[in-house]
């Protein structure tokens, strides 16, 4: 096996998108389902492999790392893509846009989101960012049909031009005044009380920002409203769910890796970033009335509070950014299948006063969709509570008290617009009669609201969840 | 066996029976579903106070112990699921499964739409409430006690009157703000415990948390915090304004809840957290708390006095009495710190029973103005009687619960400070002013409106109702022992710890 094992999962990828893009290639319309179906096992199977071979170590002369950290990270986000995937078939149908190029699209951007988990060279972070990005740029725009939908996906793909332009130029700089791309030997060179170069810093932080473009942190956030409001629901809620989350292990890599050994100069980066987030995210979603919108607030939000959990740094930080990530994942899954199932008689509707009185046609949707915001808002007894907790304690324990506090209260603004959610749900008159559900999404929603309501706290399973993320975490330092 | 798990989380699994019985009927079962919900309810409910009951009686009064423990590994890192009790929470627990019931059966007749979701709606409410009381765990405590918008959030949101999201949004908010410094404040311990007792043995339990010796610098910032959310949840003069909002729009026993049970979850915290964990802080602040207490009582009977609505003149009332509470606890004697226990759950009592009886009119008439009723004594003699004792028991009449609560607050704030003391006492006046007027107004006097002709006296549910609050306001008000014994030695106990730990700094 040798090295081979440490990236099975992405051969595995790799090699299945292939073949089944010939598959549909030649078999036309009729092997839609095929295909989709064949996805979803190709991307089970990536979730597993690296907790199945369990091999640790690098392969490609250090630029591919598979470690605790990278085969967690990948789990989740091959499950959150599957489930995305799965959940995709009606609504592609019902619009017409059924095509095997989907899957095979999803594959590839998981593909490239395997290598940025994984990344272990700068060369290697911005193969796998690029992989990803073009996957998601045709994603995007998957409806090209829809005017909105090819409006997002061009700003998307100019925007993030742009940004893939900040990160190169941040590689190149870093190259230049280190010499290396490589993650150790930068480390290396980068030891705590020496002098640091001004050329390394501002190569950092253009770096920071061309990943901060990528889970959508403020200052760097202008395209997902539009991009969220624009793309298909399905698109949408795959882009707030695994994308954010391998970007985020990304920068995570590049902080303990690389930049590990000079924490100072990061952070502030970081802290920017995270208090921007926040106050873009409240404040913005305060006036939406489209309900992808608002989740493209509420995710610029939550990529807020998971900043203040890396702005503590150490592996108490990451690993209560991975705890918030995993339940801010399992959350994103449920509220989309739930807003994939506001469909009515003549096709899906998107604004939030469609939700109005919906507990009096359907209560079962009603309770899964109110447990699901109360979640997100971060209310006690719901799972949402315990990621932030998990987020806040370790900023806490850094000294970052006033960041807790700031995000505390930004939680508090949060709160106001979800509860309109609720409340229109629940105290509204009633405004439409949904059609009854494709069996996928009643599973989705109903799995992702019985995750989160408090069965995980359960001490079996909490216990070893939390030992899972924490020997993740530790493996990056 | 682990009662008081048992106790918390049986409403919530006849919650959880109640939702899929009805998901797995069929419609047209629907209705059957729906006409035994309550009674689902009520069994459930009655059976939580049996165990209760049952608790209280197996209660060990002699010691100052937390008792009935019960200990789970749960998130791991110190944070465990520990439940326990001691004798200031086992009366709050049993006050809460004591109104829970009556407020099933008030709710039968007056609840016209989505019965079966308001039962689940108060079952879970019932769960979250006993967790509160019974969590020895900081971070199950802050779960259950921020858990409890939820439902009444719901409550109010639903089945209330015509401006009801206005006030549900503003209950929820304003509480949610003041929790979440709270939270803020939690976790600056859970990391002070890993600083102190070493990064392994970080631990959110309550009773090693109030064993450590905090810096007072610190403390000062975490009283505060924490009486953000208490002062908030009581409801304290100046954070009382959503009170009277979220009571008019409540129905009855959303009402007789908010006001019998969770009013007293801050007055509860003030209790468990601020007075042992914080000491010198607390000495530091209580003057203020004691001149925002005083404000509240003169200031808000004031303005209960001009209230044109009951519900809200009542409301008003409550925010009078919680300043006794406050004033009580913050004597930080014995005889103050029993009396704001015994106020809370008299108060319990009284202002439940009085929400009770705006809501036997309200059903009957669908206004609560005070200038629509009058001169109804003649048409409703037993609601008269009983109204005239919930109305004196609210003004502190002795022989009525209200009285011992209100004295012993007094006889311990006039130990610290005698001002305090005598402007409660002119509060007390006042509220015999807007108690009577009230009852003059409603009871009493001309029949000025043909329409209150023919109304008819208290029903056969109604006296089911009102007889246990009857019965207890008058039994707490001539034999007060009943609460005082069980409280005595972990107040004693309070009081001692806090006064050594005053005397080491």
């Amino acid at each position: 096996m040798g090295q081979f094992s440490y990236f099975a999962g992405e051969v595995v990828l790799g090699l299945s998108a292939l073949a089944l893009l010939l598959v549909g290639a030649f078999g036309g319309k009729n092997s839609v389902s095929f295909v989709r179906y064949g996805s979803i096992i190709a991307l089970i199977i990536f979730s597993f492999t690296g907790f199945v071979l369990n091999q640790k170590g690098t392969a490609f002369g250090g630029a591919f790392i598979a470690d605790d950290f990278s085969r967690y990270v990948k789990a989740l986000i091959g499950l959150s893509a599957a489930a995305g995937l799965w959940a995709s078939r009606r609504y592609f149908k019902l619009a017409n846009i059924d095509k095997f190029e989907y899957s095979i699209l999803m594959l590839f951007a998981v593909l490239g989101m395997g290598i940025m988990v994984s990344a272990g060279n700068l060369l290697s972070v911005y193969i796998g960012i690029e992989m990803q990005s073009l996957a998601l740029y045709v994603m995007a725009a998957f409806n090209r049909n829809s005017s909105r939908a090819s409006e997002a996906g061009l700003k998307y793909f100019v925007l993030g031009a742009l940004s893939s332009g900040m990160l190169l130029y941040g590689i190149s700089l870093i190259y230049g005044f280190t010499g290396t791309l490589d993650f150790g030997v930068i480390a290396d060179q980068l030891r705590q009380g020496q002098h640091i170069h001004t050329g390394i810093i501002a190569g950092l932080v253009f770096l920071l920002s061309g990943l901060a473009f990528k889970i959508s942190a403020a200052p760097f956030h202008m395209w997902t409203p539009d991009v969220y409001e624009g793309a298909p629901t399905p698109v949408t809620g795959f882009f707030a769910g695994a994308p954010k989350l391998a970007a985020l292990a990304l920068i995570t890599r590049v902080v303990t890796g690389p930049f590990g050994n000079v924490p100072e100069v990061w952070r502030q980066v970081i802290i920017v970033l995270a208090v921007l987030s926040l106050i873009v995210g409240a404040f913005g979603a305060l006036t939406q009335t489209n309900i992808k919108r608002l989740m493209a607030y509420s995710s610029i939000a939550n990529m807020g509070y998971a900043l203040v959990a890396l702005a503590a740094g150490g592996a108490a930080g990451v690993t209560g950014m991975l705890i918030f990530m995993s339940i801010y994942l399992v959350t994103i899954v449920g509220i989309f299948a739930c807003i994939l199932q506001m469909r009515t008689r003549d096709g899906a509707v998107e604004k939030i006063s469609d939700l109005g009185g919906l507990s009096q046609s359907n209560t079962g949707l009603s309770i899964i969709f109110s447990a699901l915001m109360f979640s997100v808002a971060g209310i006690p007894f719901f799972m949402g509570f315990f990621g932030k907790w998990f987020a806040f304690a370790p900023a806490y324990n850094s000294g970052l008290v006033w960041l807790v506090v700031f995000a505390l209260l930004a939680s508090v603004i949060g709160a106001f617009y979800y509860l309109r959610i609720i409340k229109t749900i629940w105290f509204d008159d009633k405004v439409h009669d949904f059609v009854t559900p494709s069996r996928s999404l009643a599973f989705l929603s109903l799995t992702s609201a019985l995750l989160l309501f408090p069965i995980l706290l359960l001490p079996f399973v909490a216990v070893p969840a939390r030992k899972l993320i924490e020997t993740a975490a530790t493996s990056l330092f | 066996m682990p009662i008081l798990s048992i106790i918390t989380f049986l409403p919530l699994v006849a919650a959880f029976m109640l939702i899929g019985m009805s998901k797995m009927t069929k419609a047209e079962g629907q209705a059957q579903i729906e006409k035994n919900a309550p009674r689902v309810a009520l069994f459930t409910t009655l059976a939580v106070l049996a165990l209760t009951l049952l608790l209280v009686f197996n209660f060990n009064t002699s010691t100052a112990k937390y008792q009935f423990y019960e200990e789970f590994s749960w998130l791991g890192g110190g944070i465990k699921y520990r439940m326990g009790v001691d004798g200031i929470s086992v009366l709050f627990l049993l006050l809460t499964t004591f109104l829970t019931p009556l407020c099933i059966i008030a709710s039968v007749r007056s609840i016209k739409k989505r019965m079966l979701e308001y039962m689940v709606a108060f079952l879970i409410l019932e769960t979250l409430m006993l967790g509160v009381f019974c969590a020895l765990d900081m971070v199950l405590f802050y779960i259950f006690f921020e858990a409890v918008l939820l439902p009444m959030f719901i409550i109010i949101g639903v089945w209330g009157g015509d401006n009801k999201v206005y006030a549900a949004y503003k209950f929820f908010l304003y509480t949610l703000l003041g929790s979440v410094l709270m939270l803020a404040a939690m976790l600056w311990l859970y990391n002070f415990s890993g600083a102190v007792l070493g990064a392994e043995n970080a631990t959110t339990d309550i009773r090693t948390l109030t064993k450590l010796d905090i810096p007072k610098g610190a403390q000062i910032w975490l009283w505060l915090a924490f009486f953000a959310s208490f002062a908030v949840k009581m409801p304290m003069w100046p954070v009382h304004t959503w009170l009277p909002d979220a009571h008019v729009q409540a129905p009855t026993a959303g009402s007789v809840i908010l006001a019998g049970v969770l009013l007293k979850l801050g007055g509860y915290g003030l209790i468990r957290f601020s007075i042992p964990m914080f000491p010198d802080a607390s000495i530091y602040f209580a003057p203020l708390v004691f001149w925002l207490s005083v404000i509240a009582i003169i200031y808000t009977s004031l303005v209960a006095y001009r209230q044109a609505d009951m519900k809200k003149l009542i409301a008003y009332s409550s925010v009078a009495h919680m300043g006794f509470v406050t004033m009580g606890i913050f004597a930080m004697n014995v005889e103050g710190m029993q009396g704001a226990i015994f106020q809370m759950l008299s108060h319990g009592i009284v202002s439940g029973a009085l929400f009770f009886a705006v809501g036997v009119i309200y059903d009957r008439m669908h206004t609560r103005e005070i200038s629509f009723y009058g001169g109804i004594v003649k048409y409703m003699p037993m609601y008269a009687a009983v109204f005239m004792l919930f109305t004196m028991a609210n003004v502190g009449l002795p022989g009525t619960s209200g009285f011992i609560g209100e004295i012993l607050t007094m006889i311990g704030a006039y130990q610290v400070n005698p001002w305090i003391a005598f402007g409660a006492a002119f509060g007390m006046i006042l509220s015999a002013v807007y108690a009577l007027h009230l009852y003059r107004e409603v009871i009493f006097g001309e029949v000025r409106n043909d329409k209150l002709a023919g109304i008819k006296d208290l029903t056969k549910s109604e006296i089911i109702i009102m007889a246990p609050l009857v019965i207890m306001t008058i039994v707490l008000g001539i034999y007060p022992s009943l609460i005082t014994d069980i409280t005595a030695t972990s107040v004693e106990h309070l009081i001692a710890d806090f006064s050594t730990k005053i005397g080491g700094n």
